[in-house]
């Protein structure tokens, strides 16, 4: 067993990729990584299993201080905390709905970007405190009173990155700045 | 000897005291200076000795004849209670009072996105994993960073909200989200080499400790360029504000991506729009391309608004200039409105993506000046006039004009024949 666990190793330090490293720092566990693995991608990687719908979310939205910043039916008005009801429906652009603050219900490309900030912004003073059965059903409170999906819709870790959101393909993807010391913008001699 | 203070000595003393208490929580401005008393013989001891205390020489203390402070941005309102959520505070630098190319530690400006409130982190408590697409996961604490080979660095971080416009009275208002450190701490890409970047790495997403866990999106290649993770700045650990104990710095990027209280380098394969990079997203691509990173820019801090030239004669013109996009290789000074130009002193080295100071000697002879700074960079690319960037953009030009993306037009300050100095967007 020994012999066995010592030859990867040696192999390992023979390798130029290591050799090159200073060696310093530590590996983490497997719980400090699953601690750390927070970040979710828009394809719904990443999403803790759970569920939740409107209806739980619009009970949550009171008894977690929801509203104490964001008003009843997240309507704004009470401190500087944003809107997060649009004043405008379906029947006009996404860009037009007039949102409150960054509009995130409502102008996110992805459904996972509510989820995300909910889940690690949310609420103020408290971040990070709320369960993933409350993060599902608080976004979907958000959707459903924004009508981007129905009152009694389920959002999980299967179905949320699939919410077809209002914006849809309208908004600029990212430029070509990739490569360090390219132009800001082709063509632009500023 | 005579230890009573001459009349004349109290009145000059009382003063500048009644002249700074004016000053504090406002801009300062020129004052009208105070005769120097030059009769009295040197041998007599004109200004009285003050003894130091454990406190000051500890740490040190400014003059206090020196009130220059930093400010609220103008227009937003001042964060003070935990309810202020939203309200981002957004502290300017005052750059009218500033000297050479780099901003004290204390007046270096600073933005957060819960009011005043910054995470209390003990360092030996912090650390930094690296993780995502790489083959050897590491943590890294402060002690093993320090480890490391280091690189110390002048860069400017400058906010995507630092953009003159027309109602801004003087420089600190119209300028003062920008400033340049030297920044000390260990190239990213020495930590990305050290867990080893598996073959689809493309992005890294950085992400801070604070209440909101900060995070931005940034392409590989840029990290493995110059991003540093910084653990000092002018000679001393990162100050809170700025993200002690650990920030990123990626030169040229816009404000934000300049990750405070760095906690966490995720690498992935994709861009993922997550919490800050949300904030860039726009309708149209030349607002969004132009959101990333800063062009060359530069603005005169002296003579500028709220600024009074008290006589006629010689003065330098000074100011800074800089560029997200590499080092200034030259600045130009208009003293009529841009009609001619003129080539300014650099002082000293021009290092990229960092603040450089120039200067003009200028004979004011009197008369209404429109004055104004322009800057190259190493690229080739120009620092724009607001009316050039508005007919790049076919857009109709009023003093209200804002170009698309990061606002790194030319300032224009204007000298009335009494030598006060205004805001000169027009």
């Amino acid at each position: 067993m020994g012999s066995l666990k010592i030859v990867p190793i040696l192999l390992l330090l023979a390798s130029p990729a290591l050799a090159q490293t200073y060696g310093v720092g530590r590996a983490p566990s497997a719980e400090e990584l699953a601690a750390a693995s927070i970040t979710i991608s828009p394809t719904g990687a990443g999403l803790p299993r759970g569920r939740g719908a409107a209806a739980e979310g619009e009970k949550l939205f009171k008894e977690k201080s929801c509203a104490s910043c964001h008003g009843e039916a997240a309507v704004g008005g009470v401190t500087a905390a944003p809107r997060l009801q649009a004043k405008k429906g379906p029947e006009v652009n996404a860009w037009n709905r007039e949102w409150g603050g960054n509009g995130i219900p409502v102008k996110a490309p992805f459904a996972t970007i509510a989820w995300d900030f909910i889940n690690r912004a949310m609420p103020l003073g408290n971040e990070g405190s709320l369960t993933p059965d409350e993060v599902y059903a608080l976004t979907a409170y958000l959707f459903a009173i924004n009508k981007i999906i129905p009152w009694d819709q389920v959002l999980d870790q299967d179905n949320l990155a699939k919410v077809k959101m209002p914006i849809g393909d309208e908004w600029a993807r990212v430029p070509d700045w990739k490569k360090p010391g390219s132009p800001r913008l082709a063509g632009y001699p500023y | 000897m005579d230890s009573k203070p001459s009349n004349r000595r109290e009145i000059l003393k009382g003063g500048a005291l009644a002249a700074g208490a004016a000053a504090v929580g406002a801009v300062t401005k020129v004052a009208e200076p105070a005769l120097a008393d030059t009769t009295t013989p040197y041998t007599r001891n004109v200004a009285p000795m003050v003894p130091s205390t454990d406190v000051t020489i500890a740490y040190g203390t400014r003059s206090h004849y020196v009130n220059s402070v930093r400010i609220q941005e103008a227009g937003r309102a001042v964060p003070k209670i935990y309810t202020d959520f939203g309200l981002s505070a957004h502290i300017q630098t005052p750059l009218q009072d500033s000297y050479g190319s780099i901003q004290a530690s204390s007046l270096h400006y600073f933005a957060t996105t819960k009011g005043s409130f910054v995470p209390d982190i003990d360092p030996a408590q912090h650390t930094l994993m690296v993780q995502g697409l790489v083959e050897r996961p590491r943590i890294f604490t402060l002690a093993d960073l320090k480890r490391l080979p280091s690189v110390s660095r002048f860069h400017f971080i400058e906010c995507s909200a630092n953009n003159h416009a027309d109602n801004h009275k003087d420089v600190q208002e119209s300028h003062g989200a920008t400033s340049n450190a030297e920044w000390t701490g260990v190239l990213l890409s020495t930590l990305l080499k050290e867990v080893g970047l598996k073959p689809n790495a493309a992005w890294f997403i950085a992400e801070g400790a604070e209440e909101i866990k900060g995070a931005d999106t940034i392409p590989i290649a840029k990290g493995m360029e110059d991003v540093i993770v910084a653990y000092a700045m002018n000679g001393e650990p990162v100050r809170p504000q700025n993200g002690f104990p650990l920030r990123l710095v990626v030169p040229g990027f816009e404000g934000i991506f300049n990750t405070k209280w760095l906690r966490r380098i995720n690498v992935t394969d994709e861009y993922q729009l997550n919490m800050d990079d949300f904030g860039h997203l726009r309708k149209d691509l030349t607002t969004a391309t132009l959101g990333y990173t800063w062009g060359p820019k530069s603005v005169i801090t002296f003579p500028s608004g709220s600024q009074k030239l008290p006589d006629h004669g010689w003065y330098e013109i000074t100011g800074l200039a800089w560029s997200g996009q590499g080092a200034v290789s030259k600045v130009e000074i208009s003293t009529d409105g841009g009609k001619t130009w003129h080539v300014a002193e650099l002082k000293g080295t021009a290092y990229r993506m960092a603040h450089t100071r120039f200067g003009f000697m200028w004979k004011w002879e009197g008369g209404e000046h429109v004055i104004m700074s322009r800057t190259t960079d190493d690229n080739g690319a120009v620092q724009p006039t607001r009316q050039q960037a508005a007919e790049f953009f076919k857009a109709k030009y009023t003093s209200k004009y804002r170009p698309p993306g990061l606002n790194n037009t030319i300032m224009p300050w204007k000298i009335a024949a009494d030598g006060s100095v205004t805001n000169g967007i027009a």
